[in-house]
């Protein structure tokens, strides 16, 4: 059993309005940045997960995603497995 | 005839959900809290607006995963008539006994002001006290109330009449301007496949009384008191 971080980003389904998205790329024209082709806000869930490999903790995590963390009407998840925990490297 | 009212903590419009049903319409009403596993004998669950959790991850996610819900979903499996307001609305659709999802409103403005609404099918068990197509004002108070679904589930909704009550202007006509939340379809309110469990996002508890400035929500609460008199006995769950 070793901890694992894992890093879950949530986005709206691709072709749906994402009104938050829009907002922060007109902010962002008007700040003078320019060539910005799309704005699109998701969110960011930051898990510390024990499980046996890295394998492991992304399948747990997965489900998560399934039953809570992204509603699978309108989002789309990532899972992204991050190195070891400093507890683990010791 | 006993209606329960679920408190999640965050719901707010509990009380008036308890008041409309009971001192207005005259059913026997009861909170239930939401870390009750059972309903008990009730006849109909009325799930009331508020911000359950805080609105946390998504409106009515965590809500769905309540002790409560269970039941609720055991009871609308049974044919029990269940009726979501606002963030109940958004709880029936996080826990899949609606279709869809409510997403943060088109303008990212929390809406909070009268609406009209037409009502689309009077032949429901919330809606028979109104005639089709009557207008109806009461208000709306949301910030995620933007009803989505895919094409195929909309084009299934409308087909099967399950579209029960549209945004529209005062004379009932559709227009982009009315659409308080950026709505697919101007959709303000749908019904299930069986037809016992429906959804809304405007608030009918706050427009039942003369003195709250509109009467024109009483009509769902007691269609569905009416329903529950004329009809079947207490679903046990």
């Amino acid at each position: 059993m070793s901890r694992h971080r894992v890093e879950v980003l949530i986005q709206p389904r691709p072709g749906l309005l994402d009104p938050e998205g829009k907002v922060v790329h007109h902010a962002l024209d008007s700040l003078g940045f320019p060539g910005i082709e799309e704005v699109r806000v998701g969110r960011a869930i930051h898990l510390e997960v024990d499980a046996a490999d890295a394998e492991e903790a992304r399948r747990q995590v997965d489900r998560m995603c399934r039953r809570l963390l992204a509603n699978p009407v309108t989002e789309d998840y990532e899972i992204r497995i991050r190195a070891e925990t400093e507890e683990e490297r010791r | 005839m006993t209606i329960a009212v679920v408190t999640f903590p965050g719901s707010n419009c509990d009380y008036d959900c308890y008041k409309a049903l009971k001192d207005v319409v005259g059913a026997e009403a009861e909170f239930r809290w939401h870390r009750t596993e059972s309903l008990g004998d009730v006849d109909a669950v009325v799930l009331p607006g508020g911000f359950s959790y805080g609105d946390y991850l998504r409106a009515g996610a965590i809500a769905r995963f309540s002790p409560i819900m269970e039941a609720v979903v055991a009871f609308a499996g049974k044919g029990g008539p269940v009726l979501g307001i606002c963030n109940g609305f958004q709880i029936l659709c996080e826990s899949g006994l609606l279709p869809g999802a409510l997403l943060r409103n088109e303008k990212l403005l929390f809406s909070s002001h009268d609406v009209h609404l037409r009502v689309e099918n009077a032949d429901t068990i919330f809606t028979r006290a109104y005639r089709r197509h009557d207008v109806l004002r009461m208000p709306i108070a949301h910030g995620e109330g933007q009803y989505y679904a895919d094409a195929e589930t909309l084009s299934l909704l409308e087909g099967d009449e399950r579209i029960v009550f549209r945004y529209v202007d005062s004379e009932g006509e559709l227009s982009h301007e009315t659409n308080p939340n950026g709505s697919a379809h101007a959709i303000a309110g749908i019904i299930n496949e069986a037809g016992n469990v429906m959804g809304m996002m405007p608030h009918p508890e706050r427009a039942v009384e003369e003195i709250l400035g509109s009467t024109d929500g009483l009509g769902i609460f007691s269609s569905l008191v009416e329903h529950l008199r004329s009809g079947p006995a207490a679903v046990t769950v």
